[in-house]
């Protein structure tokens, strides 16, 4: 395939307390793909993000992003964690936390400035959250903390984009509203890496796969490779299970 | 006393004064370190960092043999740092939980404290009377250079918050995230804790072992009640905790056998009190109001929009039905009637009702909102 | 030895005993930090029950103070269910204040109460054997050994009775709840007996000796066993044996017999929590640097087993490029693969043995079907050397 490798990924095991948590993964990524991770819980789908985001430290291998290191690249990437990762009783608004994809741009002790200021309301409109932005984010529904959330590495102005179950706890509304988002980063030729649990809304959503149960099962086009053959090697015979469940909204 | 010659007191008597402004500044550098400590869910490692911190008072007390308090701060700072460093050992490397961790240090330091402070009290050495004051605390033992020591450190604190501002903020919030940015998480943590350790250790002498956690929580937690952003979530607290120490010593030097340590965190306490009760958008009293009011409009709605049903099938919307047809139904009173005429929603007419063609307007807003709720 | 020194030790072993049973519970409930809450708290109660019956010894004293440390809990669940603050919070707020209140009523009035906030906190155990209790006329022993005595058969009496009960609702409180045991009586029921347990051996040995015998001999018997039964018994053990040692302590130094048993109490967890042959410090480190040669193996190993096409990735030198791991690392795990057979070394190119290649193969299935019990086994099975 002649189209630039963005994320690349050797040879990668992670475990956490000495407990195999991902197995000597091999993977790349090409440029300008929307990709779903999928697997059965606890296939090291997060880890995978986080540890190519050099969150969680490998026992082995390496992670490349466009060529070199993470810690070299880091203006390149943006992250949307978990929305249960953080206590969203925190005393802060929503343009606040949108604010804090600046940070990283902005570098130690470096104040943000209108030029900052401009581009968190401009990525607020984007996600269609510009009338809530003083709002306590306590006081949004799941799905617009997710929005805030997608705002603020909307903010960061990457290449790559990573995701951890975004559509995790939000309305319909929103989920559309996301994925037509999505959508456009990628018309845009922006790779974005989504860790997804719904199977069967995959072949709508996304051009690319990549099967994960610890080790890697198969990554490659959703029209080659999202079959039955992948899915039953992926969640075991009873993958027709899997498939149906619904996510809890 | 009346206030005033109270307040004259304070601007003449130098010991007054003293106490007074060092309660003020503890109280302030508390609130602004207690608040970083509620958020981070580290609200009683303050209380086992000041129980741990006592064998360190006494051990400086061993070494020097002298009452020396820039010695016992020094001293209670190693013993609080080691302790928080044990707790975090336990925690990660064995299976107990954070809060036996928490209790574990917080009672083995204290009594092994308390065995030195007996120990030393059998001395021969007439120098030790006072050491007990960490107990409860003293504040009437406050000396000008202890005030400055506390102002300087407060005005450091101060800064470094002014400084690492932002990163301090996105670290609480999302330690992950600032990770990936590129922020020295770790770093941060070190720094936070540390200064939380250093207000522990200040306070000791004033406040005491016991009482201090709640010196640092309180202010805070009153905080937290009345705003939405983190500096004005610190700023308040930081007020709060001064305003307790300045009311607190005026307090207990007006009154025999008051002590100072106790006093303050009481008037914390009604700051506490009245934050949860009476804060606008937290508070409990108009929790229970919007509340009541919630339960009230949806009494009404319900009543409305069983009138917009009757009323839809008729060509004429103001076409009017009898009253007892309502009866059956159950968000339905004789008040709830009168309130929706009060709005100029419906007209009654003896024992007939109809709706006039602007409540008929809302009941079909309420309707659609409704249904499209229950789309999403 | 005198009377008066075997009634102290008598006593504190029966607070020991009478502290590790709740305190297990307590601590296996994550609630270790309630004890701190309620011996502080039940310091008003005490003052108010003094003020009405003037007799620090007195049952109904003890009922009220208990009453307090139970309303205690109430108080820190409601601040907790309002959701204005975090949880550890609502403890952090309550307990102060209720302490300061304490303080507060006990300088009021100085000069008729004689209670001494040092004594509530630190207690004096010395002076225990003094306070007798009389029945016409006759000398029946230190009233503090009674008042411990009772508690602590009472607490007997209930853990032999509802022991099953308080192990389910202790490990599992929904089952428990299917089951039809009350996990709220439960709940309710083991905070009445701290509370008791701490107001009967507070006025012997102070509040924080309770703390430290409530959790600390728990906690070092649950580094040293899983079984409940077990670790009931070994607190109880630990804990005697830290009353009687920390009072020839006291008794050497001439100091604070309660400091003495708690910092024999501390001795005791940090020899544990350094020593313990499972779950001590330096055994985990062992162990952890152990699994962690065993893990890079098994990665090894599978990368190996990944490519036996393509000897380029199976090249010695590829090792210490590709896979990014320290020369030192890198070749203790090669030694270690070569000892146990697991693999052939063929001009700097690495290939599986057939040993390798089924434990390879094993070794996946376990890790994928999450069975990591199965995966300790089979290390038995295949190593000759461990790393």
């Amino acid at each position: 395939m002649s189209r630039k490798i963005a994320v690349q990924i050797d040879d990668l095991t992670v475990a956490y307390n000495y407990k195999p948590v991902l197995w000597d993964i091999d993977l790349s990524i090409p440029e300008g793909v929307l990709m779903a991770i999928v697997g059965p819980n606890g296939a090291g789908k997060s880890t995978l993000i986080k540890s190519i985001l050099d969150i969680i430290k490998p026992i082995a291998g390496s992670v490349k992003i466009y060529g070199k290191p993470y810690k070299k690249q880091r203006a390149l990437v943006a992250y949307v964690p978990q929305k249960g990762s953080v206590d969203w009783d925190f005393p802060t608004t929503a343009f606040d936390v949108v604010m804090m994809g600046t940070y990283g741009s902005l570098g130690w002790i470096k104040r943000p400035g209108q030029k900052e200021k401009k581009a968190a309301l401009e990525a607020l409109e984007k996600v269609g959250m510009l009338s809530f932005r003083n709002r306590q984010i306590s006081q949004l529904s799941g799905g617009q903390q997710q929005r805030v959330f997608l705002a603020r590495a909307l903010v960061q102005n990457a290449a790559i984009y990573f995701m951890d179950e975004p559509f995790q706890g939000v309305d319909a509304t929103t989920e559309k509203a996301i994925i037509n988002i999505l959508k456009a980063l990628r018309k845009a030729g922006k790779t974005v890496i989504v860790v997804h649990h719904d199977l069967q809304t995959v072949p709508e959503y996304f051009d690319w796969v990549t099967f994960l149960n610890v080790k890697k099962i198969a990554t490659g086009p959703v029209k080659d490779i999202f079959n039955d053959d992948n899915l039953t090697k992926t969640y075991g015979i009873n993958y027709k299970v899997a498939l149906n469940q619904h996510p809890s909204p | 006393m009346r206030l005033y010659e109270y307040i004259e007191l304070v601007f003449t008597d130098y010991t007054l004064r003293t106490i007074t402004l060092g309660t003020a500044v503890l109280g302030a550098i508390c609130g602004m370190l207690g608040s970083f400590a509620v958020l981070r869910k580290q609200s009683l490692l303050g209380d086992a960092i000041s129980h741990a911190a006592l064998p360190g008072i006494a051990i400086a007390f061993l070494i020097t043999e002298t009452k020396n308090s820039n010695a016992f701060l020094l001293g209670a700072l190693i013993s609080g740092l080691i302790g928080s460093f044990w707790i975090r050992g336990i925690i990660t490397k064995t299976k107990l939980k954070s809060d036996t961790a928490l209790g574990l240090i917080l009672s083995l330091f204290f009594g092994f404290g308390m065995l030195l402070l007996t120990y030393i009290q059998k001395m021969p050495n007439a120098n030790q009377a006072g050491l007990e004051n960490y107990l409860f605390g003293q504040a009437a033992t406050l000396l000008a250079s202890d005030v400055w020591m506390m102002a300087i450190i407060t005005g450091i604190c101060f800064c470094v918050l002014l400084l690492f501002w932002k990163e301090l903020k996105l670290s609480v919030f999302d330690a992950d995230y600032a990770k990936t940015l590129g922020f020295n998480t770790q770093f941060l943590d070190i720094l936070i804790t540390a200064f939380i350790v250093i207000a522990i250790v200040l306070g000791l002498q004033t406040v005491g072992v016991v009482l201090m956690s709640a010196m640092l929580l309180a202010p805070a937690a009153a905080a937290r009640q009345w705003t939405n952003s983190l500096a004005i979530m610190i700023t308040l607290a930081a007020i709060f905790g001064a305003t307790s120490g300045v009311v607190g010593t005026a307090i207990s030097a007006t009154h025999e056998h008051l002590s100072t340590g106790p006093v303050i965190v009481l008037i914390a306490a009604v700051f506490v009190g009245i934050s949860f009760i009476a804060s606008p958008s937290r508070g409990l009293l108009f929790r229970e109001i919007r509340f009541r009011k919630n339960r009230n409009d949806l009494q009404l709605h319900k009543t409305l929009s069983f009138m917009y049903n009757i009323a839809k099938d008729h060509e004429d919307i103001t076409h009017p039905h009898a009253i007892k047809i309502l009866n059956n139904f159950q968000g339905f009173t004789k008040r709830s009637l009168q309130k929706l005429e009060d709005k100029n929603y419906v007209s009654i007419q003896g024992t007939m009702w109809s709706l006039t063609p602007e409540g008929y307007q809302t009941a079909a807003n309420l309707y659609n909102q409704l249904s499209h709720i229950n789309d999403e | 030895m005198s009377s008066a020194q075997l009634e102290i030790q008598l006593i504190a072993s029966l607070v020991a005993i009478a502290c590790a049973i709740p305190g297990t519970f307590l601590v296996l409930r994550k609630m270790a930090l309630i004890t701190d809450a309620i011996s502080h708290a039940i310091l008003p109660g005490i003052v108010l029950g003094f003020f009405i019956t003037e007799d620090l010894s007195s049952p109904l004293l003890i009922l009220l103070a208990a009453l307090s440390g139970v309303l205690t809990v109430i108080l820190v669940e409601f601040i907790q269910k309002t959701k204005l603050v975090k949880e550890d919070t609502a403890i952090g707020l309550v307990f102060p204040v209720l302490f300061s209140i304490g303080v507060i009523l006990i300088a009021q009035h100085a000069n008729d109460v004689h209670l001494d906030v040092d004594a509530v906190l630190v207690g004096e155990l010395a002076f225990a054997p003094f306070d007798r209790l009389l029945l016409y006329q006759t000398d029946m022993g230190p009233k503090a050994l009674w008042i411990i005595g009772s508690i602590l058969l009472i607490t007997l009496g209930l853990l032999i009775t509802f022991f099953k009960e308080l192990k389910i609702s202790t490990f599992d409180a929904g089952l428990a709840a299917a089951l039809g045991l009350s996990p709220v009586v439960m709940h309710y029921g083991l905070m009445t007996i701290a509370s008791i347990t701490t107001v009967g051996a507070f006025d012997a040995v102070g509040a924080i000796l309770v703390i430290a015998f409530m959790i600390a001999p728990a906690a070092t018997a649950y580094l040293l066993t899983n079984d409940l039964k077990k670790m009931l018994f070994l607190a109880a053990i630990l804990g005697v044996i830290a009353a009687i040692s920390g009072y020839w302590l006291a008794h050497e130094l001439d100091a604070s017999i309660a400091g003495a048993i708690t910092t024999v109490l501390g001795l005791i967890f940090l020899a544990v929590y350094l020593f313990a042959p499972q779950k001590g410090y330096f055994s985990v480190r062992y162990r952890q640097r152990q699994q962690r040669i065993e893990v890079s193996l098994l990665t090894f190993l599978l990368h190996l087993g990944n490519h036996t096409d393509n000897t380029s990735e199976r090249h010695l030198q590829h090792l210490y490029e590709h896979i990014n791991w320290q020369k030192v690392r890198a070749k203790s795990v090669v030694n270690l693969a070569l000892k146990n057979n697991m693999i052939q070394i063929d001009q700097d190119i690495i290939s599986l043995t057939e040993k390798g290649h089924s434990f390879t193969k094993e070794a996946i299935d376990y890790i994928v079907t999450n069975k990591n019990a199965e995966i300790e086994n089979m290390k038995d099975r295949f190593f000759l050397f461990r790393g």
